[in-house]
Parts: structure tokens; sequence; C-alpha cells
């Protein structure tokens, strides 16, 4: 049975993922060889995941880490002591 | 994100424990980035973000020996972070902390995604400009907190499902069934405003395809 565009952009994000099973999966693959939306759809969410996870787009603020070791510097020497 | 080594953290954990203290700062290295935006998902205050992810920090290292080793040491220390977040929300009295858990989950989600005839893949290296890592951050900050949560440990901090419902108290179902409304709603709001960004065709750079 062919799957229609609904069905697939349920299952996008377990697909980008490599966790929907072979059949699914084979199915997916053929409606995307014929469907011009769905490619699209497809490759602008995997995309979007792939911009998004870039360590560029969140960056720590300068300095939080000195600052973080730092009052960790004094937790630690008041154990100490 | 550097992937976590059960085995260098107990023996961190055990070298801690027995007194060399300092060790602890590499210990705690390799979380700081999801203690802070974890951190700052929940509470949208950069200051305040900082003050709890110091916060958390100290009570890893107060609770150090309840740490059982039954998750991930990132995991145990992800859940101690959001227990600090959630508490300082309460003291506020905004309660928002209701609104996280509540319902989303188990509504009919709208997967309708933005509608193009093709996409031409915006690579990395744009990201040299500016305005596109402040689209993709005002993205995320439009999402609902529980979609925004699940992003950021999966696809940002690059966590599995498994820890990424440990740290966040809910099922891996519902982990899976956020992070795809998630995507699906981010590509719905950027799909559209990104293409500015993708390279033309014979481009200099040879991004085209």
């Amino acid at each position: 049975m062919r799957i229609d565009c609904q069905h697939v952009w349920e299952h996008i994000s377990a697909y980008i993922d490599g966790e929907v099973d072979a059949k699914l999966r084979a199915e997916i693959d053929r409606h995307l060889e014929t469907c011009e939306l769905c490619s699209a759809v497809l490759d602008s969410t995997r995309n979007v995941v792939v911009l998004v996870a870039d360590g560029r787009v969140f960056e720590l603020p300068t300095g939080f880490s000195d600052r973080l070791h730092e009052r960790l510097e004094k937790e630690l020497e008041l154990a100490e002591s | 994100m550097t992937a976590s080594n059960p085995e260098f953290e107990a023996e961190l954990i055990r070298r801690i424990q027995a007194g060399e203290r300092h060790l602890f700062h590499d210990l705690i290295r390799p979380c700081e980035r999801a203690i802070y935006f974890l951190s700052l998902s929940l509470l949208h205050n950069e200051t305040e973000a900082e003050d709890a992810a110091q916060e958390t920090a100290i009570k890893v290292y107060r609770n150090l020996s309840n740490f059982r080793g039954d998750s991930q040491f990132r995991t145990w220390v992800l859940s101690i972070a959001r227990n600090e977040g959630l508490g300082r929300l309460r003291k506020q009295g905004t309660r928002r902390e209701e609104s996280l858990d509540a319902g989303l989950d188990g509504e009919t989600g709208d997967y309708t995604p933005a509608i193009l005839t093709s996409w031409r893949e915006i690579p990395s290296e744009a990201l040299e400009r500016k305005e596109l890592g402040v689209l993709l951050r005002q993205a995320i900050e439009r999402l609902p907190e529980i979609y925004r949560n699940v992003v950021l440990l999966r696809d940002i901090e690059e966590m599995d499902v498994r820890e990424t419902a440990t740290a966040l108290g809910v099922t891996e179902g519902a982990v899976k069934v956020r992070l795809h409304r998630a995507r699906a709603a981010l590509q719905r709001d950027l799909a559209p405003r990104l293409k500015g960004f993708a390279p033309r065709r014979g481009g200099l750079f040879g991004w085209a395809k």
C-alpha cells in the first residue's frame, strides 16, 4: 500500500534518527522517490536539526566557566577546612 | 559535547571522595554546558541561569556520595539542575512548572510542516553570519517549554532518548513525541526564513549541488 504525505510527516523525526523499522523505512523511501514536497520537507527538517545543533548557535556567556570554577573552588576550600 | 565516560567518572568520583577534592573541577567540566542551557531554558534569564548552574554544581559536589551509578553521571547532574530550576520558578511564584508536564503529550499534534517544493541545503558555514544564529535561537525560544527542553538535550547536547527521559523525569515515549513536534515546529517556523541563507547555485565555495 502506498503511504500518503501526512503519514510520512508523522514519522519524519523517527526517520531522521533511524528509528523506524525496515518496512516503514522502505515505504517512506519509496514515497520520497516520487514526492518532491516530502523530499523538501525531509531535507529542510534534517538541515534545521543540524544547524540548531551547531555549537556556535548556543554559546556559553563569556567567562561562565571561569566564574563557575572560582565559585566551586571556594566551596572545595570550605570543605577542606 | 564530550561523550561521558562512566569508568573515568567512577574513578574521578572515587578519588574525590578519597580526598582529592580538586578533581571535582574535571568531573563537572563536561557537564557545564548542558547544565547552563537547561537552566536557561527553564529560567529565561542569563544571570539567573548562571547562578542556578553554579548552585547545581555545588549541590552535585555536596551530594556526590548519593550518586549510585545506576544512571549516567550527566543524567544525574541534569536532574539536579532541573530541580534547581523548578525550585527557583516555584519561589518566584510563577508556577510555570505546572504547564511543563501538563497535557500536551496527549493532544493531537499538528504535523503539517512548511510545504516547500525544493530545498537547497544551508551549509553550517552560513553560521558565520550572525543573523542565522539569532534566527535559530529565537525559533527555539518560541517553542513551548516542554519541547524546548527536549530539543536542547537531544539535538543540542546530543543525549540519547533514555538519558533525556531520565533527566527530565518523563517517559521515553514522551521524549520521542515532543522531539518530533519540536522539530516539526522548527521546520515550519524556520524553513521559510532560512531560504535566504542558501548558497547561490554555482557559488564561490562549491556549496551548490
